[in-house]
């Protein structure tokens, strides 16, 4: 039931703040985010990892044809769920210092999208899953063609076909699937773990979830979207998409492509991890020269993408424990950035790093948050970055010595962008775009300062999630090495 | 010994680093200071007490357990701590010399606008620092390794209005996260070897391995490429020069005593490794040796005081790592120990100097300044001696010890380590008579500024000035009848190493004569270097030509320190960036066409669909009748 109220009430929320008008909605979608946030908290309060999946539900759907409406929660789906609930405040709280017009639709539309999140990381029908899977996209969709910069219409057009036409070939390879479920079929993703199937349709299966999956993360080279989108999109959008949205992505390989084709991840794994570990490279790489701070941003996210995906490819529990830790790091990591350059950009009408600089000069606040958001992402050690990264590179050298040597390269790439972006913002004589450049305000800080408790906690104490995650993550497994 | 006391080492300097770092408006200036000073003080009182206790009960090996960090499966990481003669060692070099750096620079920083920020970074410096040595397991040496790199980089660009500054500092973070990259492989390797990072347990285990078995060599090899990167060896050592950049008290803590000195730590700390894998010791010797040597010709030619004495620290970080190479890691420490005091007075007097010559570093500009600066003066041709390795000087014993070792192990890196002596004394000389002897060579504003430094700064210069005249008696050699306290404290740290290799431990074979003929040898090239070096630049007062004077090439060639940076720039950096413009313009637009076809594909058939549902229940009809015409089909056929 707990469950069935975290997907509610981000709706409820959403409906009240449609409804209460231009003034006032901004508040109350603050008030519904933290409610959820709350929720979650509670739900892990009374969560045990040792028990499976908990707080389930399920009412027929398709009755008939074992379609259900079906969702509970287990140590994987409550990490995604508190990464949820937890950064859905502080996004909607970091658009506060924006006027956005509709703004009643403009925050209702990102807790639908929060519901629709919580959906795809509880279903365990792969129906349900599929339906909220596609169902997020609506939301952001709105929030990324309304909202967002000059050519938004084409670049979010794309984005919006790129990843309907990837999720075709999950659906197909889904109804596959059902259709191979002994009796009267069942749709629940445990069932579709009992199959059976030959290595040639384990083979089609793996490939069809990988496109899917692939692009909505995105992972070399089903990627050119994400720049573009990243870019163009309102700032919240942009951080729904890199923060929480990816994350769906990762989730779907571990929850589907592992368990449900072993034998296709024993013959197509390496490849898989091949692709993983050159969009680590060459993200990081064109990363290096870009001028757009948000561009920049989107090609690191692009390549700790790939790490996280190799970890998952590397089909061992360090790897995945890994993956998971590095989904919460990333997020954090990744809306604080985001959130930077907005804040930026609103104080100079500029992202473009050669007309900036010597912001820390006047704003010593603002560039210190910024450097320990930019430890974290450079996975200093002690920050949350550093956890993730380390059990993901290990995992992918345990895999193949070489392949965790060049994808071990992202810690001497990461430090060139991120240095380069950190030092032309901050550093140097100040350029003519900062003069006059606040420092943070009270309400920024109130976005930043959970954001950088939570980088230390992760770094500091990160038994607190992999305590969570690693008897789910055994568990699925042992479903792998059968 | 209590090890809620232990965890106040590394506590206080964090402690007064959140302090320092978070009210550096707030807080004044002298309380700033005193803070962060006492903290690190504190931190070196304890350490001492901890010394005593660990002597006093009988030198046992200790792990203090803290909390559970990292937990993955099998794999623990703990986050511990472990006192062994290694660890306290480095405790009192750092929180010793750092305590003396730290009461220097309440002087020198004084009229800095940063000067809470810096002492903040200072302390959270020694925080890492001392979180470096005191790990019971690699991966807490890893955090102190990476955390001693973020703060060389924040402290080298200290001064972060200046871009040049501002880049030499991200050269510097870049070039050693290329080194961290290695030691993360050799973690990597450990982990995979042996399922644990914790010291004791892979030493336990690494004790069965045979002798250059293939992956205990990889692990040495890839933890020496770490060590590489920190300790500033070739290829690796370009950064240390420029990291010049940050303020002196800086120089001579991170740049010379402390951090740059973790790889030879590490080294010493993996010696159960090491000591099984002699093929990668004697890669570590030979890199060693030729970065003694070549950074000490690079040293020659220098102009700019600060940039003598970084050289010079390359050079004599290769010493450290020859020796290590010939398994005298004793005799290494030693080094790590001596070079701590006078190479930290050498940049403290440097820094004195300049605080003088009102920021004036080219020692073609000075002249004369042992009037002025007198205990400047007197402080710095102390450590000359000792580094030029004249007896009974500190630097003597360390170095004297490590080149007879070499000598037995290999005579050829023994001669390059003697013309590397032969250098180190003439440049070191050349600095200290260019600096303060002859005629003043400034502009008359800066000869009317002239002073002698504030007692803040003058205390710390004399008592380094002690320790480097006597620092080297404690570890007197047989040959000198005297005896080597370091060596016979150290000596537990190799039990298990000596069970694995007993070749390599096996006494000298050098009896008393040979051991007179290798000192005398090494003495009189430091001596002749000396009186050359006075010939040249007192008594002809000769001064180094201007920049824009002619050269010849291979002056040309040495006083641009080989071309290295311009030949990693071409290679290593416009590569770099030329592939990513590529990537960004043609892979990008390559790849796109791709996703635009797909996109199009899926527009096309979309609307195909859409046309399928003209509303017409006729269309509909029929093609239910085709559904069925092909169901039944596909049954009775199939």
């Amino acid at each position: 039931m707990l469950t069935l109220l975290l997907i509610l009430l981000p709706i409820a929320a959403g409906i009240i703040t449609l409804l209460s008008g231009e003034r006032l909605a901004k508040q109350v979608a603050l008030i519904g985010g933290l409610a959820s946030l709350g929720l979650a908290i509670f739900v892990w309060q009374q969560f045990d990892p040792m028990a499976g999946t908990q707080f389930g539900f399920k009412y027929a759907w398709l009755a008939a044809s074992g379609i259900s409406f079906a969702a509970g929660i287990d140590g994987i789906s409550l990490l995604l769920v508190l990464l949820t609930t937890f950064l859905t405040p502080l996004i909607i709280l970091s658009a506060f210092k924006n006027t956005y017009k509709s703004t009643a639709t403009f925050y209702s539309l990102i807790l639908f999208m929060e519901s629709a999140l919580i959906g795809v990381f509880t279903a365990t029908d792969a129906f349900l899953f599929y339906l909220f899977f596609e169902a997020a996209l609506i939301p952001v969709y709105f929030l990324s063609a309304v909202w967002g910069g000059e050519n938004r219409l084409k670049v979010t057009f794309k984005f919006f076909i790129y990843t309907i036409f990837g999720s075709l070939f999950m659906l197909v390879a889904l109804v596959y699937l059902y259709y191979q479920t002994p009796g009267t079929h069942s749709s629940e993703i445990t069932e579709f773990y009992r199959l059976q199937l030959t290595p040639g349709v384990q083979g089609f299966i793996f490939w069809a979830f990988f496109i899917a999956f692939a692009i909505k993360m995105p992972l070399f080279p089903f990627h050119t979207w994400q720049p573009d989108t990243y870019t163009e999109s309102p700032t919240p959008a942009t951080m729904l998409l890199s923060g929480i949205m990816l994350k769906m992505g990762v989730y779907g390989l571990i929850r589907f492509l592992l368990p449900i084709v072993p034998s296709g991840m024993e013959n197509w794994g390496l490849m898989a991890m091949i692709l993983s570990v050159i969009g680590i490279i060459y993200g990081s790489i064109i990363a290096i020269q870009q001028s757009d701070m948000k561009r920049l941003i989107a090609y690191s996210s692009f390549a700790h993408v790939g790490l996280m995906a190799a970890g998952v490819f590397s089909s061992s529990l360090n790897g995945l424990q890994g993956a998971l830790i590095q989904m919460l790091a990333h997020g954090i990591n990744v809306i604080g950035l985001f959130f930077i350059v907005d804040i930026i950009y609103s104080r100079t009408k500029t992202r473009y790093l050669d007309q900036l600089g010597g912001i820390s000069q006047t704003s010593p606040h603002l560039s210190v948050y910024f450097m320990i958001l930019l430890l974290g992402s450079v996975a200093l050690p002690l920050t949350n970055g550093f956890v993730g990264e380390f059990l993901l590179l290990s995992s992918v050298f345990q895999y193949d010595a070489i392949l965790g040597a060049i994808a071990g390269l992202t810690i001497i790439l990461g430090s060139v962008y991120m240095l380069r972006l950190f030092q032309k913002s901050m550093f140097g004589p100040k350029s003519k775009w900062v003069e006059g450049f606040q420092d943070l305000t009270a309400s920024e800080r109130a976005v930043l300062l959970p954001l950088i408790i939570m980088v230390f906690w992760i770094g500091i104490y990160p038994s607190t999630f992999l305590k969570l995650t690693e008897p789910a993550v055994s568990q699925l497994l042992q479903l792998v090495n059968n | 010994m209590s090890a809620s006391l232990l965890i106040l080492i590394p506590l206080l300097p964090l402690i007064g680093f959140l302090i320092n770092g978070i009210g550096f408006k707030t807080i004044p200036k002298g309380a700033v200071g005193i803070i962060g000073t006492l903290a690190v003080v504190a931190s070196f009182v304890i350490s001492v007490m901890t010394f005593n206790d660990f002597v006093a009960s009988g030198s046992q090996p200790l792990v203090v357990p803290l909390f559970e960090w990292i937990t993955v499966g099998d794999l623990r990481i703990p986050f511990s701590f472990q006192i062994d003669q290694l660890s306290l060692l480095m405790l009192m070099i750092i929180t010793g010399v750092g305590s003396l750096i730290h009461i220097y620079s309440i002087g020198y920083m004084h009229h800095d606008e940063g000067f809470g920020k810096f002492f903040a970074y200072l302390n959270l410096f020694l925080f890492f620092m001392l979180l470096l040595v005191l790990g019971s397991n690699y991966v807490i040496m890893f955090i102190g390794w990476e955390g001693v790199g973020l703060c060389s980089y924040l402290l080298i660009g200290f001064w972060n209005k200046n871009t040049n500054y501002n880049n030499t500092a991200r050269k510097a973070f870049i070039m050693n996260r290329v080194g961290d990259l290695g030691f993360l492989l050799g973690i990597f390797t450990i982990i995979a070897t042996f399922g644990s990072v914790e010291y004791t347990e892979v030493f336990a285990q690494a004790s069965s391995f045979s002798l250059e078995d293939p992956v205990i060599v990889t692990i040495c090899l890839f933890l020496f490429i770490g060590a590489m990167g920190k300790s500033a060896q070739i290829p690796l050592y370009t950064w240390l020069p420029d990291a010049m950049a940050g303020p002196t008290p800086v120089s001579a803590l991170i740049h010379a005593a402390t951090m740059v000195t973790a790889g030879i730590y590490m080294v010493i700390r993996s010696n159960v490794l090491y000591s099984l894998a002699p093929s990668a010791l004697e890669i570590v010797g030979i890199i060693g040796g030729l970065t003694a040597i070549f950074a000490a010709s690079i040293g020659l030619l220098q102009n700019d005081i600060k940039k003598v004495l970084a050289y010079s620290t390359v050079s004599q970080l290769g010493y450290m790592f020859m020796g290590l190479g010939a398994m005298a890691y004793s005799a290494s420490m030693f080094h790590v120990i001596t070079h701590a005091f006078f190479k930290a007075l050498l940049f403290l007097g440097a820094g004195s100097v300049i605080h003088a010559m009102s920021d004036e570093q080219d020692i073609r500009n000075m002249g004369g300044l042992r009037k002025k600066l007198p205990i400047t003066f007197i402080t710095f041709l102390i450590a000359t001696i000792a580094i030029a390795g004249i007896p009974p000087f500190a630097g003597f014993f360390s170095k004297d010890e490590i080149l007879a070792h070499v000598f037995e192990h290999n005579k050829l890196l023994w001669v390059i380590g003697v013309i590397g002596s032969l250098m180190t004394s003439f440049y070191m000389f050349r600095l200290l008579f260019l600096t303060f002897f002859g005629n003043f060579r400034g502009t008359h504003e800066q000869e009317h500024h002239l002073h002698e430094s504030p007692a803040s700064m003058t205390i710390p210069l004399v008592i380094l000035a002690v320790l480097s005249a006597v620092g080297g008696f404690i570890g007197v050699p047989e040959a000198l009848h005297g005896s080597h306290h370091l060596a016979e404290f150290m000596s537990p740290l190799y039990d298990a190493a000596r069970q694995a290799n007993p070749a390599g431990f096996e006494p000298t074979t050098l009896s008393h004569s040979e051991e007179y003929l290798l000192m005398g040898v090494s003495v009189a090239v430091a001596l002749i270097s000396a009186v050359v070096a006075y010939v040249m630049y007192v008594q002809k007062a000769s001064v180094p030509a201007p920049d824009s004077a002619e050269k010849s090439g291979l002056q040309r060639l040495v006083y641009n320190k080989y071309y290295v940076d311009e030949l990693y720039d071409n290679v290593f950096v416009k590569s770099t960036k030329t592939l990513s413009n590529i990537l960004y313009s043609f892979g990008e637009f390559f790849i796109d066409l791709f996703v635009n076809a797909a996109v199009r594909l899926t527009s096309f058939s979309a609307k195909m669909l859409r046309k399928t549902q003209t509303g017409s229940t006729g269309d509909y009809v029929f093609a239910m009748v085709l559904g069925i015409v092909a169901i039944l089909f596909w049954k009775l056929l199939l």
